[in-house]
Formats: structure tokens, sequence, C-alpha cells
């Protein structure tokens, strides 16, 4: 396939000569060594990229991406996702009210129910996300706003946090813990789901909320102060809660593999995302058994209850910088989530491929032979 | 300006304001004169060290790193560096300062090593031995210890330490005899006189009496002049003053020849001496890739600067809303809310330069360096670079210029020991049509060629016969060479003692004239000695004949023929003269010219130098007549030279012709085939010498350098006396465009053969005239309508050139206005000063000292090695360093321009997009070695195709390969490459998940994704240009991307206790795990290289450089071994 030749040279006649006669021993001495490399004579693979060449690279490239492409199409078409907005700002919408922040009431927590349908049933695992947008956690000064050793459990960070907190490093003289912009930005709503039997009850779609982090930043870089000391109310002593947060780092969560820093929402959060517009993975829902889909075709509610923001007196405000929040339900397949982007390209490239191995085909016809057989008589 | 220089500014500085005069006062002996003439005033002058080392142990440092700094690329890396030091930058001072320490630590060792060598070189002449005069004995001295006045003692075959006035000789005529080979290239011996007053003072002691001032002009260049005078005392009298004149000044650098020794006295020491200030000063020499190098830099700087005011500006237009300067989230300190909008922008600006600071990479100048350096190990390891006979193999002085061997344009060339061995040979002689070849054993070369020939033995006829010996006697007198009896000499005639019958060697101005009667000797007859004005010839039966030397009509360039006239033992007067055919053939009345004119002919295109030999005998009363014309002549006051003219046009005439010689000056092996190979590479080659233009012409006929069709046009004082300067140009320029009309139209009917091409002879006073900017309005234009008429000459000729013309002619075609790269070689220090003029400068290792080789860039052992230096290192070279610059800016703009598309993604936060680890690691090892590998190693077409086909050189001429077309491709694949990263993983992760337990990535998998490709893609594209794979190659660029991901493996695998942050942690691993990572990975790499792989195979396919052509049949060879005869001819450009 590849035309290419193999040259090995031998030493042609011309260096025996030089080393013949006249060479004085001084000059024998100063004589570069005759080795391969030094005269730049190693022997080598000369390939060449000829249209002859490149030709069936083209067409096996098209003849193997276009079968990826159609499958990873066909795969992510497979996946059900469903989205629902419920930002609030259609002043019809439910959650209206509770994202306005001067009808807010501040000591019950608001709470807006947003009823959906289901056309079809999800069959497999669901997986929960919310959804942000317009929400900078690429930004520089968030992104470094974090002290990663400790979130790792180290003490003397946990009472003197990393200068890179500012100006989330402390609070009454008090360090954060956990510092930084991003903690202290933890995304607070709470997303529940129901599913509205044919009989008009109500009944709670269990969700899961282990799993949903990374299990290395669970287990290893993610770690409670104190080792293994369960009474995070004693570790955390002497640490400020961050500013925004209702509840210290250690009321997190009642189960105590799940709190502090190893609060996998927590965890979740930390990991800033890339773009503006995210998503992370909320809870799971786990399929039960065989017979009944996850979620079944049919009416569902999403209950949002916001948790009071100190300072902002509001819900989590994504408002002011034209942010939206989204729920999001979506099946995986073994490619991840709904993304109709890869298998597009794939199918284009392969196309594109196949097509350039057509027009290599014809210039090397139509030119190919006349370069050679040109040269030839001279 | 040199240090030399400065230094010699500031030893006449403290010599105070006495000695800023124009003269220089020189007491012989440091003796006072007697009282009652001028004070004893003890003036200060440098000491003879020759200093061509650029630094001193003391100003190394400083002055180096200002060199260093004064290169913008340091200089740039250097603020950059700085900046990042004062501001919060995204990125840590140290991925920065380190790399610009590296590189400024190699380039100062590397530099201060070459420079250790010049100075180990310059001690070593500086400390070599000389014998002075003290108090009456003769003491050893370091040369540089010399001090103007020292009296000196110089023995035969030494070289003169320094200027010199000559007091006194061995020789009882007080003269000796000199080579100035190595000052001018001529090798003859020339004659030196003593002073009258003092050449009677032979022994040290003698001359230590000597009581003397001489008064003298300050140093200047020109060799040929000097004038100065000196007062002798003697006794109480008033001193005699004698005049100097440049027979009485003996110059560094020149030989002592054929005379014992002699006395003389130190007037100019060290860089005073006039071959000293024949030097030029030595500047840093920039190739033609390093310069557009430069200007790349600043494309990029331009391009970096504005991406980084586009940022700012995008930044504070896009945060004007506070919302999205601060949000909720995302609050700033105090300390940065009240700092100053002003110092805001500034600091806001410069971070971003910091950011995109890797456009142009550190690691570019250290990979260049490198390469250059290691490179150069290539052309002294080259094995069909090393002499055999001279033990020695091609040096690289200066390793910063491989590529502009590449580039070579004009190519100007010593004659005189580069192009010619500096070796007279007779080849053979013809008399009445026979042809005799003179038996050369003795210098053990074999003759070919003499198929058909006559030899001695096949005797014709007795008066064949007679003719014969007539002819060899008139060889053997009619001729000035002068004979040396002496045992011990050693002189420049070795091959002449083993097969000599005596020891004698002849010594002339004329090699010619040397080999001839050599020649003679060989056939027979030896010319013993002029004795008592009786010439003695030994002949064939070893019978002593005898001739009286009755007059020499001298050699004159006008006449081109000598005569001399002798009487022969049996009282019969014959005149012999000899002389070129042009000057004989119209004199001669009897002889078979037809049969002489045909070999003369024959023996010219073979590229000898022919002499035509004719006599006839005079009558007693002849004689007379012709002796009194002569002596009327002679004693003429007025035109004498005419009057000697016509006297000699008189008596030279009704000649019979007797046969023609063929003498060869040796050209240097395959000298011929070089110069052949370099005009078919498309370089004008220029010789330039010191020598006399018929000598010169008959060498570049010999080296076809002039071919036989080529148009020969003159441009020499013998024309300009006649027409004027300013005529003889416009003629000329008139020929040479008529042809140029010519040669276009020819060429689109494929019919170049047939157009004559032009070389052009021009000598040193014309070149002068031409050059010199005089008053006349139209003057200007000379120089133009001279570069004008050269251009269109492939070959030119320039002789009687004084070592700085050589450097002015250099310098002018440098800088007319197509700046072609230049080239100058040669191996006497003559050329030194063209050979630091020119882009590169080649030194040959020549038998006439070691001033070339040291101040060149390179030195070779012959010219031959000339070819393969340029045709195959110098290509190479160039291919490679401009593959290794397209591609660095290549891959750096893949590298940071996803950098740039993200901060409009993360609020022109200036939010890196790669860990600080990929930023500082790319440049430095991901991706550093393959490209370092490659400019070393890659050939494109095997190096005997190179060689044996010249015209391949034509593909890389004029920097082609760096050209603003070719680097915009570049940049623009990058760009490409970059948006396909980029946008690419932005798809990729568009607001889903691609894993297949739904958890979701952050920045860090998005910037390691792109980093994965953008690792992947630069070494596949480099993978692609690369047609040359050993397991270097292989080992190198697979090794590269498994040492990435081994790293990336390693870097996420730790929580590594010496970092603030653990960001990387598992992110390499967990993109792993996931499909679709994989599945984008293998897709963006695919598409960002597909358009580069397409772009080659359709040029290959329809515009092929010749070098792909002979790839492509290489290709059919491989297949069909029996066309293997084809490869050896070149391809043209008609099949297209």
């Amino acid at each position: 396939m590849m035309a290419s030749s193999y040259n090995a040279k031998e030493e042609d006649g011309q260096l025996s000569g030089a080393a013949g006669s006249g060479g004085v021993g001084a000059g024998k001495s100063k004589k570069p060594d005759n080795t391969a490399f030094k005269q730049q004579r190693l022997p080598a693979w000369q390939p060449i990229l000829t249209a002859g060449t490149v030709l069936p690279a083209f067409f096996v490239i098209g003849l193997i991406f276009i079968p990826i492409g159609i499958g990873l199409f066909v795969t992510s078409n497979n996946i059900k996702e469903f989205e629902i907005d419920y930002t609030g700002i259609d002043p019809a919408s439910p959650c209206y009210n509770c994202s306005q922040t001067l009808t807010w009431n501040s000591t019950k927590p608001c709470v807006c129910k947003i009823p959906f349908t289901l056309e079809q049933s999800f069959e497999s695992d669901v997986f929960m996300y919310y959804g942000l947008s317009n929400f900078y956690q690429n930004h520089r000064r968030y992104v470094k706003s974090r002290d990663d050793s400790q979130l790792n459990g180290d003490a003397s960070s946990l009472t003197s946090p990393s200068k890179e907190c500012e100006p989330y490093r402390t609070s009454d003289n008090k360090p954060i813990a956990p510092c930084g912009a991003i903690a202290n930005s933890l995304f607070n709503d709470t997303l529940t789901l129901y599913y509205i039997n044919p009989n008009g009850t109500e009944s709670l779609v269990p969700l899961q909320k282990k799993g949903i982090a990374w299990w290395t930043d669970k287990n290893v870089k993610f770690r409670n102060p104190g080792g293994n000391n369960f009474n995070l109310t004693a570790v955390f002593q002497g640490t400020s809660k961050p500013v925004n947060w209702q509840k210290p780092v250690y009321e997190l969560d009642t189960d105590p593999e799940n709190n502090g820093f190893i609060n996998e929402d927590f965890i979740v959060w930390m990991r800033t995302a890339a773009l503006p517009t995210f998503r992370k993975l909320y809870r799971l829902i786990e399929k039960k058994n065989n017979m009944i889909p996850t979620l079944q075709r049919g009416n569902y509610t999403l209950d949002i209850t916001y948790t009071h923001f100190p300072i902002q007196c509001s819900d989590y405000p994504v408002r002011r910088f034209d942010g939206r929040k989204r729920m999001i339900l979506s099946t995986i397949s073994w490619m991840g989530g709904k993304n109709p982007f890869l298998g597009i390209a794939y199918i284009t490239v392969g196309s594109v491929c196949f097509f350039l191995g057509v027009v290599l085909l014809i210039i090397h016809q139509k030119y190919g032979n006349r370069n050679n057989s040109a040269e030839i008589p001279n | 300006m040199d240090c030399s220089l400065l230094r010699s500014l500031i030893n006449r500085y403290c010599a105070g304001e006495e000695n800023w005069v124009d003269s220089r006062t020189i007491y012989i002996g440091h003796r006072e004169p007697p009282s009652g003439t001028d004070a004893y005033i003890p003036q200060r002058y440098p000491d003879n060290r020759i200093v061509s080392s650029k630094y001193t142990f003391w100003n190394f440092v400083p002055k180096n790193l200002f060199e260093q700094f004064r290169r913008i690329a340091n200089f740039y890396f250097l603020i950059i560096f700085l900046v990042q030091l004062i501001i919060d930058t995204p990125t840590s001072p140290i991925t920065s300062g380190l790399p610009l320490f590296f590189v400024i630590t190699v380039t100062a060792v590397k530099q201060g090593y070459e420079d250790w060598l010049r100075h180990k070189a310059d001690n070593a002449v500086n400390q070599c031995p000389v014998h002075i005069i003290q108090h009456g004995k003769v003491v050893r001295k370091q040369s540089r210890r010399l001090r103007v006045g020292d009296i000196v003692l110089v023995k035969e075959d030494e070289t003169f330490p320094c200027d010199l006035i000559f007091l006194s000789s061995s020789r009882e005529d007080g003269t000796c005899f000199v080579t100035t080979a190595s000052l001018d290239g001529e090798s003859s011996h020339k004659t030196y006189y003593a002073v009258q007053d003092t050449k009677a003072f032979h022994t040290e002691q003698e001359v230590d009496t000597i009581n003397a001032t001489i008064e003298c002009e300050q140093p200047q260049s020109d060799l040929y002049k000097f004038v100065g005078r000196i007062n002798i005392y003697q006794d109480r009298d008033e001193p005699i003053a004698r005049p100097l004149g440049s027979e009485n000044l003996l110059l560094r650098g020149a030989t002592l020849k054929n005379t014992e020794h002699i006395f003389a006295v130190v007037i100019y020491t060290g860089m005073e001496t006039k071959m000293a200030l024949n030097y030029q000063s030595k500047s840093q020499k920039r190739s033609a890739v390093e310069k557009s190098m430069n200007t790349y830099l600043i494309v990029y700087l331009c391009i970096l600067i504005s991406k980084a005011v586009i940022n700012t500006v995008m930044k504070y237009v896009w945060q004007s809303d506070p919302n999205r300067d601060e949000p909720f989230y995302n609050h700033k300190t105090d300390s940065e809310r009240q700092r100053n909008m002003l110092l805001k922008v500034i600091t806001d600006f410069l971070a971003f330069m910091v950011l995109f600071n890797y456009i142009i990479p550190v690691s570019m100048y250290v990979t260049v360096e490198m390469q250059k350096f290691l490179g150069s190990y290539f052309i002294t390891w080259d094995d069909d670079m090393f002499d055999s006979e001279l033990g020695e193999g091609a040096l690289v002085n200066t390793s910063d210029l491989n590529e502009e061997l590449g580039q070579i344009e004009y190519v100007f060339t010593d004659k005189t020991g580069t192009l010619t061995e500096n070796n007279m040979e007779f080849i053979e002689c013809c008399v009445d049509g026979h042809v005799y070849v003179a038996d050369a054993i003795c210098n053990g070369q074999i003759l070919t060629g003499t198929v058909g020939m006559d030899m001695i033995d096949s005797s014709p006829g007795a008066g064949g016969k007679e003719r014969e010996e007539l002819f060899f006697r008139a060889l053997c007198l009619c001729h000035t060479v002068q004979v040396k009896e002496e045992e011990s000499v050693d002189g420049i005639k070795k091959g002449l003692q083993p097969c000599g019958k005596s020891s004698s060697v002849y010594i002339s101005s004329s090699p010619d004239e040397v080999a001839l009667v050599e020649g003679m000797k060989r056939l027979g007859f030896t010319y013993l000695r002029l004795k008592d004005n009786h010439m003695e010839i030994l002949n064939r039966d070893d019978d002593i004949e005898r001739f009286e030397l009755m007059e020499v009509l001298s050699f004159d360039s006008v006449r081109r023929r000598m005569s001399v006239i002798v009487k022969s033992s049996t009282g019969e007067y014959y005149l012999f003269c000899k002389g070129a055919d042009s000057s004989i053939f119209p004199r001669v009345i009897q002889g078979k010219v037809d049969q002489v004119r045909a070999r003369v002919e024959h023996n010219a295109v073979e590229g000898l130098r022919t002499l035509c030999v004719a006599y006839k005998t005079l009558a007693q009363e002849e004689y007379e007549s012709v002796c009194k014309q002569i002596n009327t002549a002679k004693l003429a006051l007025q035109d004498r030279d005419k009057k000697l003219a016509e006297a000699f046009d008189f008596i030279e005439r009704d000649l019979i012709l007797l046969g023609a010689t063929a003498v060869e000056d040796r050209l240097q092996d395959k000298a011929a085939d070089t110069i052949e190979s370099l005009h078919k590479a498309g370089m004008k080659v220029w010789v330039l010498t010191g020598d006399k233009m018929e000598t010169a012409a008959a060498t570049c006929y010999a080296c076809k350098l002039f071919h036989r069709n080529t148009e020969i046009l003159e441009l020499t004082t013998k024309r300009t006396e006649e027409q004027s300067l300013h005529d003889v140009l416009f003629d000329l320029s008139k020929t040479v465009l008529r042809h140029c009309g010519s040669l276009t139209r020819d060429t689109v009917s494929g019919l170049s053969h047939d157009v004559p091409d032009y070389g052009l002879i021009i000598d040193g006073a014309t070149l002068s005239a031409v050059m010199k900017p005089t008053e006349e309005s139209s003057s200007g234009n000379y120089k133009e309508i001279f570069l004008e008429i050269c251009r269109n000459c492939s070959a030119v000729l320039c002789c009687r050139m004084a070592p700085l013309q050589k450097a002015q002619i250099v310098k002018m075609i440098k800088t007319s206005k197509e700046h072609p790269i230049t080239l100058a070689i040669g191996d006497g220090a003559n050329d030194v000063s063209m050979i630091l003029e020119a882009h590169v400068g080649i030194g040959i290792m020549g038998k006439e000292g070691r001033q070339a080789a040291r101040n060149s860039d390179y030195a070779i052992p012959k010219f031959k090695h000339l070819k393969k230096m340029l045709l195959v290192h110098g290509h190479y070279y160039y291919i490679r360093i401009s593959e290794l610059v397209q591609y660095f800016f290549y891959k750096n703009v893949c590298f940071i321009f996803p950098q740039f598309l993200y901060q409009f993604f993360c609020g022109f936060s200036q939010q890196p997009l790669y860990d600080t680890a990929y930023l500082t690691l790319y440049n430095i090892s991901f991706t550093s070695l393959p490209i370092l590998l490659y400019s070393l190693i890659e050939q494109h077409v095997n190096m005997d195709i190179l060689k044996r086909d010249p015209s391949l050189y034509r593909d890389i001429a004029k920097n082609s390969l760096l050209r603003w077309r070719i680097f915009i491709y570049w940049t623009l694949l990058g760009v490409f490459d970059a948006v396909v990263f980029f946008f690419g993983a932005y798809f990729l992760f568009d607001n889903t998940t691609f894993t297949s337990n739904g958890q979701m990535f952050g920045n860090w998998t998005f910037g390691t994704l792109v980093f994965t490709v953008l690792v992947f893609t630069v070494t596949l594209k480099l993978a692609l240009d690369t047609q040359y794979w050993t397991w270097i190659n292989h080992f190198v660029i697979w090794g590269s991307l498994l040492f990435y991901v081994i790293f990336s493996l390693l870097w996420g695998g730790i929580i590594w206790p010496f970092l603030n942050y653990q960001r990387m942690y598992y992110v390499f691993m967990q993109m792993l795990s996931s499909g679709p990572a994989w599945l984008g990975i293998i897709l963006l790499i695919t598409i960002s290289l597909i358009p580069d792989m397409l772009k080659k195979v359709i040029c290959r396919q329809l515009w092929p450089t010749s070098a792909e052509r002979i790839q492509a049949k290489r290709q059919c060879l491989s297949v069909e071994p029996s066309t293997i005869f084809m490869l050896s001819q070149t391809s043209s450009r008609i099949s297209f």
C-alpha cells in the first residue's frame, strides 16, 4: 500500500578511496568515524505521500467512519431526554413568585411545583441533572478560588486557608471551611420528583444521591479533616461556614458518608464546568426491576424547594446575569448523553473522505501517469 | 566595532598628542640618534598581537549578554519574564524564566567555547618564536612581544612576523626573494631590496651598530603603497637621508624564499600591519533563515499583541454589566476593586500577553541553536570531505550559517590555491604538428588522452629532428628563468629532485616559464645556467651547448610575447620568440601554421595555457641594425616605451613557426566538475584573483567557468584606455541586454542551449573606476550598469584585485537590490576580508597558512568539497531548518489559539485552558524532540541524487521554503487545526455528558481533551512530513507520544504533595475511560490532518518540484530496475 523503498546503503566505493593511500599517523586519528549515523546514511524507510498511496487511506477512513457515525447517530437518537426550565422568568410560570426577591418571605422556604408530562417512558436508568446557563464557573478568579489541601482534609489548611480563597477566606475572623468562591456559591435548590398516578395521587420518585461524583474525588481528593472522626462538628470547630450557606458544611447531610467535604453534591459542584452553560449530575433514578420502566410515561411534578440565601435575600439568584436553571432527565448509553454531534461529524468526515478519495482517484488517473511518462524520454 | 580596533584606538590615545601626526619616527634598535637632532621621544605602538577573538575573559559576560539580548526574541522573553514577576498572571514566572535562563546559558557557553578556540589560534600565532637582535646577539622572543624599532632576523622560509624595513640580506647584492602568496595570492618570487646604505651590515654585531631613524607614514591598508625615509647617522656627519619605498617593505604574512637570512627593522606591528588592516572587523553574521525567522517573529508579536488587545477590549465590553463583572458567586477582593482603572487595563493586557506568550516559543531558539550546533557535526564527520593527504576533514567555525549554505546565489572564489593547485605543469608541446608529451612519471601523474599522439621515439625524419631540437633549444633559451643550485633547497618544486639530473631549482617571476624549462629538461634539454652572459644547455647527448645571450626583448602584456637574441657557438644569430598564439601567428611567414593552430585551439579548449614558439635567423648585419635600433630606443628620453615597442615590433616579424607548448596550472581535483555543478545549481561563480588577466582567464577556461561558446566581455584598463569607461559600459550592457531579450524567446522554444552565455572579465583598476563615486552626474549609474551586466553574465572574472577590493565586490553584490546570498571561498590571507564580508565565508586549508581557514565560517580541505558542502549539506540544512521554523510557529498557533478562543467562553478572565504542567512542557518535552530530530536527520532526497543532480538546488533558492505564502499557509493550517480542536471539544462537551455513568467533566478535562488532540495532531503532522524514517525517528515520534500519555497518567495519578492544587487529579484517566472521548480524539485528529495531507498530495501531483519528481522516479525505480540509467539525467521543466 504505502509506496516506499528501503534503502540500506552500502559504503559505495568512494569511501574506501579516502581511507587508502596517504593517511599519515596524525591524519588517521583525525579521520571521522565511518558510522552510518555520522555519514547520514542510516537505513531508512522513505515513504512518499502520493495520490496513489493516500487514496486507499481516504477510502478506508470513509469506510470506517461512516458506519461508526451511523452507529453513534442512532445511539444518540435512542437516548431519551427531557428538559424543563424552571427559572421562572415568565410571570405565568409557577416559579415566578419564588424567583422574585421582593415578594419572597424569608422565614419559610419557597416551594414551587412544575407539572410536566413524559410522552415516552424511560426504560433504563435515568439521570437527573440540573443545568445552569450564563454561569461562569470557568472564570479565572472563580476557578482558582479554592483550597485543594483544605478539601483534602489538611488540618493546617483548614485553619488557615490559601490566599487564593479571597475574598471568601475568612468571615468574622474565622477561617471559612470550605473556603473560596466555588464552595460559597454551592447550588442549593432542592429538586424532588413526583409521579402523578393515573388515579391522581402523587408518589415520590426515589432519587439516589450517591454515585454522582467521581469515585476518585469522593474517596481520595476530598477528605474530611480529622481522619475517621465522625464527629464533624468537633472537627470543624473554629471555622466559619461560607457566607452564602445556611448550614455549615458538617450539616450538609445526615449520612456521615456523605457529609462534610465528601458530600457528593458539594464535590460535583466543586468540579468547575468548562463552559458557561453546563449541567451537573444531581440524582440517579435506578431501574428497580426489569418489567417496569424507570420512569413511566405520564404526568409528573417537579418540586423545587428554594433555600434561603442569607446575603442575597433570594433563591439561587441566576436571573441577575440572565442565567437559566433547568432540570434534565436523561437516559445514558455507552456513549453518554444525547449528543448528535459526534455521529454527524463522523458521517460527514467519512463522506468527505470518500469523496476526496474519488477526486484523488480522478486526479491520479488523469495526471499520475503523465508525470512519469513525460520524463522518461529525457 | 571590534575590540582590537578599540584597543588600537586606546593605544593611540594613550600615546599622547604628539603621535597624532601623519608620520611616525622609528629609532632602529631603539638607539637614540646623536644629539643635534630631535629629542628622543619614546612613542607607544601596539604590540605585535593579532586578535581575531571577540571577547576577553573580563568583558565576556556583559558583552555576551548584551549581544544576546539584542536579539528581539531574547529581549521579548526577558520582558515577559519580568511582567510575570511583577503582576498577577495566569501562569507562573518559572514557565518562562527557566527556558530563558537555559537558552541564554547554552548560547553563552557555545559562543564562549567558539571564542576560546579563536583565542587559542591567536595565541599560537602570537607566541610563535621570532629572532631579534639585542646588544649584538640573537635573542628568541615571542612574536607578540615584538616592538616597533626592533631589529629582526628572519631565516629562509620563515614568515615575516610584522611589517619590516629590509636592512640587509645574506645575499651579496642586498636583495631577497619573497612570496606574497598568502597576502595577494601571487606565488611567484618577488625581489625586494635592502636599503643601499645598510646592506653591507651582514652580522648581528654589525647590524646592531646601525644608527638610523626611519620616518614613515602611519599604517594604511594598501599593500602596494609605502612612503618613507631613512636617516642614517654616521660619525658626526649630517645624516644621510634615503627614500624608502614599497620595494624595501617586507609585509607580514609574506614568506622569505631563496635567501638564507635577512635583517630588518620593525615598523608596523600587530593590528597595524598591512595584513591586519586588510582584515575586516568581524561582525556577527546572520543567515537569511534567521532574518525571516525574525520577521515572522514580528508578525507573531503583532498577532500576539492584537490578540491581547482584542481580549482586553472584549473583557471590558463584557464586564460593563456589573452582574457579569461581579456576579454574586464571584466577588472581587477589596484591593482589586479599588485598583486604578488604567492600571487594571494595563494589568489585564499584560496578563493576556503572558497567557498567549507561548505563541512565540523560547524553545524554538533553543531548538534552532541545538539544531545548528549538533547539525554542524555532520559536516565535520563527513567522510567525503575528509582529505587524507592533509589528514583533516571539514571544520565548522560558526554553526549559525549552516542553512545559508543552501541559499547561495553568488560564489566568489579565489583562484590561486583554491581553484588551482598553484602548481604549473608542462603538458605537451607540438612541433610542426607532431605532439610530444612530457614524460611525467616523476610527478606520479598518469596522463590520459595521449592516444594517437606521436611520442618522442617516433621521430619525424631528419629535417624534422632538426626542427624539433631547435624548438627545444628555443624554449631553453627564450626565458628569464634564474637557476638556483643548492642541495639543501626545499623550494616549491619538490617534485624535481628525484628525477632531475642535478638538484638545481628554477626560479622565475612567471611560473609558466619554470614549467616550460622543466618540461624541456624532461624532454632532454636541460638549461643549466647563465654564466658570463652565456646560456648553457645540456642537450640529449649530455653535451653542453653554449649560447651567448645578446638581447632580451622582455615580455609585456600588450605585445604578449617575448624574444631573445642569442649567438650560437657557431656564430649564428638566432631570434627566438614565444608568445600568445594571437600575437605570433600574424608574424609568421613560414611553418606548419595550420597544424599548430589546430593543436593550439585544441589545447585551449582543454583549458591549457598555450604559447607559440617561432624563430628566425639573423645575419650579422641584421643583428647589428637591430641592436642599434634597440639601443636608440632605450636611450630615448621621450616616449621611450613607444619607441621600444616600435623597435620590437619591427624586429619580431617574418618569423618561422616552430611549434606550440601547453602548460597547465594544475586545477584542483574536480574543480571543473564542482564549478559546473554550481552553475547547474543556479549559482553565479565569480573568480576574484590578484593574478594577471591572461593566467586567470586560462584557468577559468580550464575549470569550465568560461565555455568555448562563452562570449567574453572585457572591461579592462586596456579597453578603457581606448574608449571612455562610460562608452564601454554602455556597449557591454547593450550587448548583454540584447542577449537577454533573445534568451526569453529561446527558452520558450526550448532552445536554451544555443544562446551564447556571457563571461565578463574586469580588472582591479577598472573596477575601482566603476565603483568610485565621482562628481559627474552619470557616474552614479556606472555601478548600476555594471551590476546589470554582471547579472546577465554567467561567469565573471575579476583579476588584479587587492584584498580589500575583493571584499568591496562582495559587498557591492551583497547590497545590490536583490540582496543575493553570497559565498566567498579562498585559501590565503588575501581572501580573509572577502571571507568575512560574504554571507558565508569558506576557507580552504591551504598550503599558504591557516589565515583563511581560521577566519572563515567553514573550512574545507579542497575546493571540490564545496560541492557536497552546498549541494548536500546546504540543501539538507535549509530544508531542515525551514521546516523547523515553520513547524514551530505552526505548533504554537495550534497550542495557543484554542486558549484565545476559550477566553470568549470564560468571560475574558485569562483562564488558561491547559494545566500549568502542560503549558510548560508542551514545547519543552512533548513536542520538542521529534522536530529536533527531524531537523537533524531529515533527507527528502538521497544525498547521492542531490550530488548528481545539482539543479535540485534551485528548488530551494531564494529562501523558497520560508516565503510569505508558505508561512501564511502554515499559520492558517495552525489556526484551522486550533479551531477544529477547540470547537470539536466544545461540541463534544456541549451541555451533555459523554461518560457511561452519567458523571460530568469539568474545565480541566476540556483542556486535557484539547491538549491531547493537539499533541497527537502536531506530532503526526510531523510524521507526515518526515520522509526519512530511521529507527531513531520511530523511536522519538512514537516515544514522545507515549511519553505524553505516561506523563499525563502519572501527573493525574497522584495527589502531588508539593502542589497547592490538585486540579488534574484523575482527569486524564477519567477522560480515557470514556468511549466518546476516544472517538472524539480520533475524529479531531483526522479532521486536522486531512487538509494538509490533501494539499500535499495534490501539489505533488499537479505542481511537483524537481525534488518530488526525483522521488517519484525513485519509486519507479524500485519497481523497474531497468530504468536506472535514466536517473542520471536531469529532469527539465519541459515536461510541464
